[in-house]
């Protein structure tokens, strides 16, 4: 159920994201002032901003900026945090502990807050965005992967290949990192989710994407300044968001459920 | 336990010491002039000079990061490049408001979570249970820069019940609390649902039951109770989401706290006041999650020994 919920809600958002020049007659970035702030109307169903632009407009072409960031992120923290946490993982020692003690730090810093400082020093822009993101992000693929790997590296078949005289890189790209890769996927799945939210909540302090580039967060810092005339520059972007990021939420439980038979439920009689 | 306590401290020096170096290194990523960016294009060679010495950036790179640390150790973080005030002080003053909010938030949490995660728990795999399901995960996925503005247009703008903005009243705590609040329930009340699932298969619930105890006693203070370490376990390693929640919401709701000094800071390219905001949330989550950790030892022994 949360699974198919999940893949429906990302796959008619990815739809849209892609499709999002067809579903809408304007141009995210024209603008009419003559009707700006103007609400909700059967030509503008999400009605119109500060500038007059069409809020649908700039809505899907915001999905694109969002699933950019989400794969980019994810992408790129998925494959430098299997790549450490395999490492780790396997070698141990002195390798184990350097890379250990790396992740040990950054995640000392809660959340967002190191992303935060990083946009905050090379200034906003959505490579800084995706560079501070991928930052805090390979952390957790890094961690999962190492712990994976730990126990993989003592099974019979990883000996084996080793007595056989198998490539270290082998062994892990074989044998040791498949095993990680059903919790790695879920992971990615909830981590678009957070890269997401974080693009997003950089862009609602003024540290992301910068105007007149369309992100969601952008345009719910827009609507600040107007909640009391226009809340739908508020309501529209951040539905978006949350519907997005529920479908991503969906998918990686879907996901964990199917994957770890462990998670059945129990019932008090 | 005191080896396990002192074996944690231990732990949590190298930890320190490298969220310091990272915050030390911050301002060295700067893309350019540092100091030329601080004061911009129409400082004068002079000034930028002055500032430059102010800050130690002239002196070798060892130096300032040995300069650096001796400083942070003493509880000195520098002057506020905007206000001149010490960035110590700016941050003592703004903390009581920003635990203000993170208490409130969390209690919040707890208020909707537990009674949420008990009855998902225990109705496991109805109707009720999908629908607490969904609604934390609901929870999890609103952002709350936007739950923070909605509930604005609802109970300030529209009914007019609560104040929008500021610090004074309880009213003014209760929207930054929800808001903030909103999403560590939601992470709460699908621990709490996991955890007392975990209890209720365990044999002495049913001896429990099988003495003659009634359901909702069997529940309650037989496997709520044992579910608990886990639950208190996560709302203490949650307090570094709410602390970085709170940077969005004190600035949504114009509370003054460490979070909003640090976006203001952040705006004013007030680099020092930015280094010292961050390293101590840094290090305000590291002591709670160090807290958790004694605390998870002294409630659960085998802790201790792993």
């Amino acid at each position: 159920m949360m699974l198919k919920t999940g893949v429906t809600i990302v796959a008619v958002a990815a739809l849209a994201a892609i499709a999002g020049p067809m579903l809408t007659p304007f141009d995210p970035a024209s603008q009419q002032l003559a009707l700006r702030l103007a609400g909700p109307t059967a030509l503008h169903p999400f009605g119109l901003d500060e500038l007059g632009r069409d809020i649908l407009a700039r809505v899907l072409a915001g999905a694109r900026i969002s699933f950019l960031v989400g794969l980019t992120v994810v992408t790129v923290s998925a494959s430098v945090g299997t790549l450490l946490g395999a490492v780790a993982g396997y070698f141990g020692g002195v390798v184990d502990d350097a890379i250990s003690r790396v992740i040990d730090v950054l995640l000392a810093f809660p959340g967002l807050l190191l992303a935060i400082a990083l946009v905050a020093v090379l200034g906003p822009s959505l490579g800084n965005v995706l560079f501070a993101l991928t930052i805090i992000g390979w952390v957790g693929y890094a961690r999962l992967v190492r712990g994976q790997v730990l126990r993989a590296r003592e099974f019979e078949y990883v000996q084996a290949a080793r007595a056989q005289g198998a490539s270290v890189a082998r062994i892990l790209w074989h044998h040791v990192v498949p095993t990680a890769i059903p919790a790695v996927v879920v992971q990615a799945t909830l981590g678009m989710a957070g890269a997401i939210i974080g693009e997003a909540a950089l862009s609602f302090l003024g540290l992301g994407v910068q105007p007149p580039t369309p992100s969601w967060g952008t345009m719910l810092n827009g609507g600040r300044a107007h909640l009391l005339d226009a809340p739908h520059l508020t309501i529209f972007p951040g539905l978006a968001i949350a519907i997005l990021v529920l479908g991503f939420n969906f998918l990686g439980d879907g996901l964990r459920d199917a994957t770890d038979p462990k998670r059945a439920r129990a019932t008090l009689r | 336990m005191l080896r396990f306590i002192v074996r944690r401290l231990l732990l949590t020096i190298p930890v320190l010491l490298g969220v310091a170096t990272l915050v030390f290194s911050l301002i060295h990523l700067v893309p350019g002039d540092p100091v030329q960016a601080m004061l911009g294009d129409s400082a004068t060679p002079q000034d930028v000079a002055d500032v430059r010495a102010r800050l130690g950036l002239d002196r070798p790179l060892p130096v300032q990061y040995g300069a650096f640390l001796s400083n942070v150790s003493r509880g000195n973080l520098g002057t506020s490049l905007r206000t001149n005030q010490l960035v110590a002080s700016a941050i003592a003053e703004r903390m009581p408001a920003t635990f203000e909010l993170a208490f409130a938030a969390m209690a919040v949490a707890t208020a909707i979570a537990l009674p949420l995660g008990i009855v998902a728990a225990v109705r496991a795999g109805t109707l009720t249970d999908y629908g607490a399901t969904t609604l934390a995960l609901v929870g999890i996925s609103i952002p709350n820069f936007w739950l923070g503005p909605l509930m604005a247009i609802v109970f300030s703008i529209s009914l007019g019940w609560l104040p929008v903005s500021g610090r004074g009243s309880a009213a003014h705590l209760i929207l930054p609390a929800i808001t903030l609040g909103a999403p560590l329930a939601a992470v709460l009340a699908r621990m709490t649902r996991a955890s007392v699932i975990e209890e209720l298969r365990e044999l002495y619930v049913l001896a429990a039951r099988a003495r003659g105890v009634s359901r909702f006693r069997a529940i309650v203070r037989h496997a709520f109770r044992n579910s608990l370490i886990p639950i208190v376990t996560v709302l203490g390693l949650q307090f570094g989401a709410v602390l970085t929640g709170a940077v969005i919401t004190e600035t949504i709701f114009a509370w003054p706290g460490v979070g909003r000094l640090l976006i203001q800071s952040i705006n004013f390219r007030d680099y020092p006041m930015v280094q010292g905001c961050i390293l101590l949330i840094a290090v305000t989550y590291v002591a709670m999650n160090l807290l958790t950790d004694l605390v998870y030892g002294l409630l659960d022994p085998r802790i201790r020994f792993e």
